[in-house]
């Protein structure tokens, strides 16, 4: 498969703070990619870098075989770009910020119908000559993603997109990106929604401290982490006590419901035995599917 | 390599988006300067007029108005590029155009280009207005458009730097009065430095807007303060240094590139 986007041994600091400390990752052209981690790992920098907003450290990016630094104009006529900000431009109305965007990549009346067809597809058409201050928070979400969009670009990175969205743009949204990346785009996408990841994206990266921590095919990663999910709601939950119990599995509290993360099935036995054993009363025990939250908090944890 | 015909489109964009910028809000970009120059020369010259003559033959008002249309057309074309990089700055918006492919070449060329058609245009409304009230014939034409293109780019340039460098409106508003309006008030608008005592005429020779505006009152009079030749030399040595340190800034992404 061609490349779409190459980080090769990238590293950015500020000051004495490590904001990415040497990441190497290909993401490959017609992938759905998930690029996740906690807040302040260094996705939105690793996405900064790409865009050339923040220059590396050290290390190169490359989108579709063009440097970012050396050849930027080549690699960002590649990249469509939906920053994580609520930024506008209040002079303009949507269509002609569109309009605007696309002209800076060179894109005439040629490429009008396809702003029109990208209104149309994020239900912007009817705010079409609406000044951008008018919009309400959503709006103009969809308008920045329009804006990314706009000269028509093979990789898309979508960085954090559907944050504070309501539920249907973010059907409408990703229903368009699905389409886009059967028509062969490269789509990269940020999200603190696990779920959303794990239902879109083919692939998955997950970033910690500045270090590329996870890299696999979404099922394989969950998979590979995780046989099954054990939930056990506990009479008087007592969490010091039962992590020093159960100090050999891989636990989290959430709710007041202990969730064990179960590298094989073998383990739920000794799980029962050791809490029979300490006289710790369960009133309610539940298998579930292991899905990408509890790996991601695995490989995200301190 | 990107083509030029993509280049040209580009730049061509980014000009119409600042030209379309300051026009949306005609009334504070124009009209408000406009007005400002008019109610200058109406109350200096209703105050000045036939009691001093500055050049021979030259009334009160007619002296004014070049140094008044130039002094507008210098301070508009720095409030253009200036106002509208700091603005987009604190509004996050310059991203738009840090993520496509336009060069800081390109990136200055527009700003600059805005910059001078803000400035002309103003400059032009008040001479308009002005001959209403007074009759203004142009002596050497090439002067007046050759100062007035000049002294707008300088200023634009300078308005590029200065807004690369200000992060809050507040330092912009700095710039614009300890350093804008008092060179630009103490440069001869509304006086000959002949008027003046001997140490502050040297002083007003260290100012670069009294050449811009007695180079461009020469093409209005045939007379000046001094030579328009040496003045054009001056400016334009002030407008090749400050390109050379605005092309730096914006090729490194001083204060706009991470």
């Amino acid at each position: 498969m061609e490349k779409a986007i190459v980080f090769k041994n990238i590293k950015k600091s500020y000051g004495s703070v490590q904001a990415v400390n040497g990441i190497n990752l290909t993401i490959y052209q017609g992938e759905f990619f998930g690029l996740l981690g906690p807040n302040g790992a260094g996705k939105s920098t690793l996405i900064n870098m790409l865009a050339g907003i923040v220059k590396s450290t050290s290390g190169t990016i490359k989108a579709m075989g063009f440097d970012v630094e050396k050849n930027y104009q080549e690699a960002r006529h590649s990249l469509g770009i939906v920053p994580q900000e609520l930024v506008f431009d209040p002079f303009f109305n949507v269509r002609e910020m569109l309009r605007f965007q696309a002209g800076y990549f060179g894109k005439g009346r040629e490429n009008y119908d396809w702003i029109d067809e990208i209104l149309e597809r994020l239900d912007l058409t009817e705010k079409a000559f609406t000044n951008m201050r008018q919009l309400s928070g959503g709006m103009k979400r969809r308008a920045l993603i329009a804006q990314a969009l706009a000269h028509r670009p093979p990789i898309i990175v979508l960085d954090e997109p559907t944050a504070g969205v309501d539920v249907e743009l973010r059907q409408r949204l990703w229903a368009f990106m699905k389409d886009l990346n059967q028509s062969g785009h490269t789509i990269v996408l940020t999200t603190h929604y696990l779920e959303e990841a794990e239902n879109l994206c083919k692939r998955i990266a997950m970033v910690n401290r500045g270090k590329l921590v996870a890299l696999d095919d979404t099922k394989k990663l969950i998979r590979k982490n995780s046989a099954k999910n054990l939930n056990i709601k506990i009479d008087n939950l007592d969490e010091q006590k039962i992590l020093k119990i159960l100090k050999s599995f891989k636990v989290f509290i959430k709710n007041e419901i202990l969730s064990i993360s179960l590298e094989n099935l073998e383990e739920l036995n000794d799980i029962i035995v050791l809490l029979k054993k300490n006289k710790i009363k369960f009133f309610d025990i539940q298998t579930t599917e292991p899905d990408l939250e509890k790996v991601f908090l695995q490989m995200t944890k301190k | 390599m990107i083509n030029w015909k993509i280049q040209l489109k580009g730049t061509w964009t980014l000009l119409k988006k600042e030209l379309l910028r300051f026009w949306r809000v005609v009334f504070q970009t124009v009209a408000a300067p406009v007005i400002t120059g008019i109610l200058y020369l109406l109350i200096f010259s209703h105050v000045l007029d036939g009691r001093t003559e500055v050049y021979a033959g030259v009334s009160y008002s007619a002296f004014l108005i070049p140094g008044l249309i130039m002094m507008s057309l210098l301070q508009n074309a720095f409030a253009n590029s200036s106002s509208s990089l700091v603005q987009s700055k604190v509004m996050g918006n310059i991203v738009f155009i840090l993520l496509t492919p336009i060069t800081y070449i390109q990136f200055f060329i527009a700003f600059l280009i805005a910059a001078i058609v803000r400035g002309l245009f103003v400059g032009l409304t008040i001479y308009l207005l002005a001959s209403f009230y007074i009759d203004l014939p142009i002596m050497y034409p090439g002067y007046v458009f050759s100062f007035a293109i000049l002294g707008g780019a300088l200023l634009g340039t300078f308005g590029i730097i200065a807004g690369i460098w200000a992060d809050r409106f507040d330092q912009m508003a700095a710039y614009q009065n300890f350093v804008i309006m008092p060179l630009s008030f103490l440069s001869g608008v509304f006086y000959s430095i002949h008027s003046l005592p001997p140490f502050w005429q040297k002083i007003s020779h260290f100012n670069p807007f009294f050449y811009m505006i007695d180079g461009f009152r020469y093409g209005f009079f045939g007379q000046s303060d001094t030579s328009p030749h040496l003045s054009f030399l001056i400016v334009l040595t002030f407008f090749i240094i400050l390109t050379g340190l605005s092309i730096k800034l914006l090729k490194t992404g001083y204060k706009l590139r991470g």
